[in-house]
């Protein structure tokens, strides 16, 4: 079972690391977000009295690049599920579960790469932790995060029958998270619709919590981020799970 | 068609198999046996149901009534032991591309518990039948599509199945690879008595390499028998003639689906 998970694991870091183009693609991104934004905005955001913009938009976009690749790496279960691989493994003497476990932690594992890279970056761009001896937490948000959207896109790939509806999710579902989770803009003083939907959106705990421990703001607070993202990332797990078995191909 | 007696004489025996998808029966009530041993094609049009069936054999689809038997274990209340009892090549490539050629055996070893000892040995001994030992490690993606086909062929031999399911394994290829690959499915029927069990479009490798072949329409099993029979009882001198007479010479529409459709995509996607 250990190694059943293993190989899958193995196989999505292996994927990974081997297309070069994906992995510098996908740092485009979030440089152009803490370059445009958090240079453009910075100014604004100062004379509103907020203080450094790039250092509260960093964890935000470390949060978003965990995002994108995470939903991603779960997605590309429609792609394997019509072509390839998915069929392999489906065909192998080995249980469903298994393969959902070792592919979602192989993607997290991605994810959380991929936010490290990008907390590099924004150091880079002028980013500076304010405490040290809390990225171990920084770290665990990463994961936690990565894992639950990892798992979100397992369940949302299970539902689709191919690619077209991937836009539809991106649209609908990926870009509200992102946008309304408190990753750009602070959550405080909103208008009550939107206060609703960034508490109930998961992303926001995971910027708060990583917010809070890389540059000492926090909104809502370490035990409630932890808590909502722990049972999240559990009730993911087994919709992703529950899902991922009743896939017929 | 015989009906089976003794199980232990057969590595795949169906009766009844039905597949209902909505208000279409793709599969409609088809019994037929394969002895072991035996190579065995499946012949039909498009949408005939030739994969449904192979699916529903391999554990991928539930029936909607009917039984199975492969290798003596029934797919659907024994489905580990059925799916450790044969390999499959599929319709469409499955190999994973971003792996090199030793990587997709080895994962699959892993996946179906080949012991360490004796894994990198099976792995080689197969790719050197596939003639492939040498492209161990290159990625896949910038193999040819016959060359992707034999490493199929290798990866699901690696577990040592009892039945092999080639599902249109020659669709694409050129003559000299469609060649090769029948080489190997035969020195394999030889050597490791394994029962294979093919669908094609191609009549004249059916009737070159099967022992028998069933011809399936609109998910029915209209007839059964070695080539050399069904040429017989249809008065015809090749086996696509006997195919044609059997089942019409209309040319059948079948819708494409959102597969077909990613099927293009990919097409234009890969270089």
């Amino acid at each position: 079972m250990i190694r059943t998970i293993y190989i899958l694991w193995l196989r999505q870091i292996k994927r990974y690391l081997r297309s070069r183009s994906r992995l510098v693609g996908s740092l485009g991104q979030p440089l152009l977000f803490l370059v445009a934004l958090g240079y453009g905005f910075g100014p604004v955001f100062q004379k509103a009295g907020q203080g450094n913009y790039l250092e509260f938009l960093a964890p935000g976009v470390i949060a978003m690049s965990i995002l994108f690749t995470a939903i991603f790496s779960g997605i590309e279960i429609i792609w394997d599920k019509q072509f390839g691989f998915l069929k392999e493994t489906l065909v192998a003497p080995v249980s469903r579960f298994n393969i959902m476990i070792g592919r979602t932690l192989g993607g997290a594992t991605v994810a959380t790469l991929q936010g490290i890279i990008v907390f590099f970056i924004s150091i880079a761009a002028g980013f500076r932790p304010a405490n040290l001896t809390l990225l171990p937490v920084a770290l665990l948000i990463m994961m936690l995060t990565a894992l639950l959207f990892t798992a979100m896109g397992t369940a949302i790939a299970s539902l689709l029958e191919d690619m077209q509806g991937f836009q539809m999710v991106m649209n609908f579902l990926v870009m509200p998270i992102f946008f309304l989770s408190g990753a750009l803009f602070p959550l405080e003083g909103l208008p009550g619709a939107i206060d609703i939907v960034a508490s109930l959106n998961p992303l926001t705990y995971g910027v708060d919590g990583l917010r809070g421990a890389l540059t000492g703001q926090i909104h809502i607070g370490f035990f409630n981020d932890f808590a909502v993202l722990f049972a999240v990332t559990a009730l993911f797990m087994v919709i992703g799970s529950y899902l991922f078995s009743k896939i017929e191909i | 068609m015989s009906q089976p007696k003794n199980q232990e004489n057969y590595a795949i025996q169906v009766q009844g198999l039905t597949k209902k998808f909505g208000s279409f029966t793709a599969v409609d009530n088809i019994s037929f046996s394969v002895k072991r041993g035996e190579t065995f094609a499946f012949l039909g049009p498009n949408g005939a149901g030739k994969t449904t069936t192979i699916k529903m054999l391999t554990t991928l689809l539930r029936p909607t009534s009917g039984t199975m038997l492969v290798n003596g274990y029934d797919p659907i209340n024994d489905q580990d032991a059925v799916r450790r009892s044969f390999g499959i090549v599929f319709q469409d490539p499955s190999l994973d591309d971003e792996l090199t050629v030793y990587e997709n055996m080895e994962f699959h070893g892993v996946l179906y518990k080949v012991p360490d000892k004796i894994l990198k040995q099976r792995i080689e001994e197969l790719l050197n039948f596939v003639e492939l030992l040498d492209r161990k490690n290159d990625l896949v993606k910038h193999f040819s599509g016959g060359m992707k086909r034999r490493l199929e062929i290798a990866r699901g031999l690696l577990h040592t199945p009892k039945v092999l399911f080639l599902d249109e394994p020659t669709i694409g290829l050129d003559p000299q690879t469609r060649n090769h690959i029948w080489k190997y499915l035969k020195d394999l029927n030889s050597t490791e008595d394994i029962t294979v069990l093919f669908t094609t479009h191609y009549m004249d490798e059916a009737e070159r390499v099967a022992d028998s072949v069933a011809i399936i329409d609109h998910g029915r099993i209209i007839t059964g028998g070695s080539p050399a029979e069904l040429k017989k009882t249809t008065n015809t001198n090749s086996l696509e003639e006997a195919f044609l007479s059997l089942t019409g010479k209309k040319i059948r529409e079948e819708e494409a689906g959102s597969i077909d459709q990613m099927r293009m995509n990919r097409r234009m996607w890969s270089r």
